[in-house]
């Protein structure tokens, strides 16, 4: 293959580091302050630019839907070297489940045209793992989730799948949706160069009206589940502490005896 | 009952059902009048398992040749769906192939899903869904608004299963329309990285290793006081991600969820998607050298303390005992 064309799903989310908070009145996460490129999509990023380099040339665009036109997410893997970047904002997709966000992601991916798409196994804020999967159904594209190790090749994708028991190679004709896992790659740290390149690159900013889909399919109204209470779990009970003065080895062992399991 | 009919996705182990089928098809049975299994392989060798925990009928999609299971078993769901036969709610388990399945039927049949569910009750004709969240600090309850199927993601070990004394259940196949390109990849190797010894999911004292073990070598003590306890070893992911174990160790939000009589948790922070993997274990012992460390939280005996000191003197006193 000649030129590559990988698109990367990157989500944009409020800083984990931070503590997580539910608004009071709809008990979705809080997203107000600034939004940041999800560790977990930086593997995904990698990975795009290092496939793009190996089929022989190529490029990779980023697509991401996000609130109030946030890029600061984008700027964050543009300046690794992604090409472009297709931004979906609008206040009717407050709310989205992930059907919903496969819907608008696969109409932006398929003004892309892409050989490949690239997404995580799961995302850090919102963790369903499934719209990857919705995405490669809607756009009729095969797919391996669970992608630890990817090889391309006359049209062909070779990777390895995490499974119970091991894993499995598996082998996918082009056009198709990989997941990758964190740890398949090393993401590299933006140079100042590509910081700078960044600021350049083109981020095209679209809106539910542009993509042409049906209203009421995406956003809340499409979302079709709600939150009916959050409540503190059971807690289980504080245990005992102690600090190792050299016989901390005893104290388990007698744990361990009073358990019955030695 | 509130429901009239429930199918319970099944994932295989070798001939068997999955674990997981069993615990789904016991939840399914307290909640709807019919239970159906939908799984792929043979579906005659199991059907006097799937008969005994409740199960009415086991549905297969096939072989599946060197196809992955998602896309053929959500089309042939989907098919049956389009022609009049819809099951009020589909369980699906969070698993490899799980996830993929659910994907793709929710995209099928254009219903949404519910995903890292550890709980399912009935209120008010309708079914509600527990997820732990924040950790497993907090438990959320969430619905479906509109008419289903509604598809659930269900994480392992959220319900035990109990035999229902049910006979053989009847078995069929179940067409699998043309997948076009979504069936297109295809497996061409297998490979098994299980150790001897129990099963992490299944062993009754597992001891797992993280970052805090220093590096790839020190996992040994990880896996010798596993050894010395007749236990399994796990992981955290962090290690998983440095190379230092096979992601078949993993214990946590992405990988298995473990439920042991005992677990044992080594230079591990106790980050919120490690401990909703193991939170339920009935006792936890822990082993950190920072006081602050999260995993102190849920620990019935934390030991404040290096690894490198404890493990040692720790595998020695129990093989004086042997
Ligand atoms: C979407 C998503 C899914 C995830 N899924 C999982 C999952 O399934 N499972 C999982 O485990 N994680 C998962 N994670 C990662 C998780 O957030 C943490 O990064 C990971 O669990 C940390 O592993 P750790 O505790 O080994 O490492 P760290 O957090 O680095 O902790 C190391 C600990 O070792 C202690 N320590 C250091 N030296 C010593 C010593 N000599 N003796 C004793 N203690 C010492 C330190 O005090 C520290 O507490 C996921 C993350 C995301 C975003
Ligand atoms: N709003 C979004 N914009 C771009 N990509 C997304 C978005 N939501 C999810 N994804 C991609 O899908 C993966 C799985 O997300 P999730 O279903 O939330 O676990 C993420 O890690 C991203 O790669």
């Amino acid at each position: 293959m000649r030129f590559m064309n990988v698109v990367v799903c990157v989500k944009q989310i409020p800083d984990p580091a931070a503590p997580a908070r539910l608004d009071p009145s709809t008990w979705t996460l809080e997203r107000e302050g600034k939004l940041i490129l999800d560790e977990s999509d930086s593997y995904g990023v990698e990975m795009g630019l290092q496939l793009a380099d190996q089929a022989g040339g190529g490029e990779v665009t980023l697509v991401s839907m996000a609130p109030r036109n946030e890029t600061s997410g984008l700027r964050t893997a543009l300046a690794m070297g992604a090409a472009r970047a297709i931004l979906v904002s609008d206040p009717v997709l407050g709310g989205s489940d992930a059907l919903g966000t496969a819907k608008v992601l696969a109409a932006a991916i398929r003004r892309a045209e892409p050989d490949l798409v690239v997404a995580a196994t799961e995302s850090t804020d919102g963790y369903t793992g499934t719209l990857p999967v919705q995405l490669a159904e809607l756009l009729g594209f095969p797919s391996v989730t669970f992608v630890k190790k990817v090889t391309v090749g006359d049209g062909k994708v070779h990777v390895e799948r995490q499974t119970e028991a091991g894993f499995d190679e598996v082998e996918t004709p082009l056009p198709a949706v990989i997941t990758v896992t964190a740890g398949v790659v090393e993401p590299r740290y933006p140079s100042f160069k590509g910081i700078m390149a960044a600021k350049g690159k083109p981020v095209d900013q679209l809106t539910v009206a542009d993509l042409g889909l049906p209203e009421g399919s995406v956003g809340a109204a499409g979302a079709r589940q709600e939150v009916v209470s959050v409540e503190p779990a059971e807690s289980r009970k504080a245990g005992e502490i102690i600090v190792d003065e050299g016989d901390a080895h005893t104290r388990i062992v007698a744990y361990l005896e009073q358990l019955k399991v030695i | 009952m509130a429901l009239n009919t429930i199918w319970v996705v099944a994932d295989r182990a070798g001939a068997k059902l999955a674990p997981t089928a069993f615990e789904m098809v016991t939840k399914a049975r307290e909640l709807a009048s019919t239970v159906e299994v939908v799984t792929w392989g043979d579906a005659g060798s199991v059907a006097a398992d799937a008969g005994r925990y409740g199960a009415a009928a086991v549905h297969t999609v096939g072989d599946l040749g060197a196809g992955l299971a998602g896309p053929v078993a959500a089309a042939a769901m989907a098919a049956q769906i389009a022609a009049g036969n819809a099951p009020d709610a589909v369980f699906v388990a969070q698993s490899y192939d799980g996830r993929d399945i659910a994907g793709r039927l929710s995209a099928r049949i254009d219903r949404p899903v519910l995903t890292n569910v550890v709980g399912v009750e009935a209120r008010d004709g309708a079914l509600v869904t527990e997820h732990a969240i924040f950790g497993g600090a907090e438990i959320l309850n969430a619905r479906f608004t509109a008419q289903g199927p509604g598809i659930y993601v269900i994480r392992a070990k959220s319900f035990a299963p109990e035999e229902s004394g049910g006979g053989p259940a009847a078995v069929d196949t179940w067409d699998v329309p043309d997948l076009g390109a979504t069936g297109a990849a295809s497996v061409i190797a297998t490979h098994v990285q299980e150790t001897e010894g129990p099963k992490l999911d299944e062993a009754a004292i597992v001891v797992s290793g993280g970052r805090g073990l220093g590096n790839a070598d020190s996992y040994k003590l990880v896996e010798d006081l596993a050894k010395l306890l007749k236990g399994a070893a796990g992981a955290s992911r962090a290690i998983v991600d440095a190379g230092w174990v096979p992601y078949s160790y993993q214990v946590g939000q992405t990988g298995k969820t473990v439920k042991p009589t005992v677990y044992i948790a080594v230079g591990i922070s106790g980050a919120t998607q490690h401990m909703v993997g193991m939170k339920s274990s009935k006792n936890i012992i822990a082993i950190n050298k920072d006081q602050e460390a999260p995993i102190f939280s849920i620990a019935d005996l934390g030991v404040v303390g290096d690894a490198h000191k404890v493990l040692p003197k720790l595998i020695e006193a129990l093989r004086q005992r042997v």
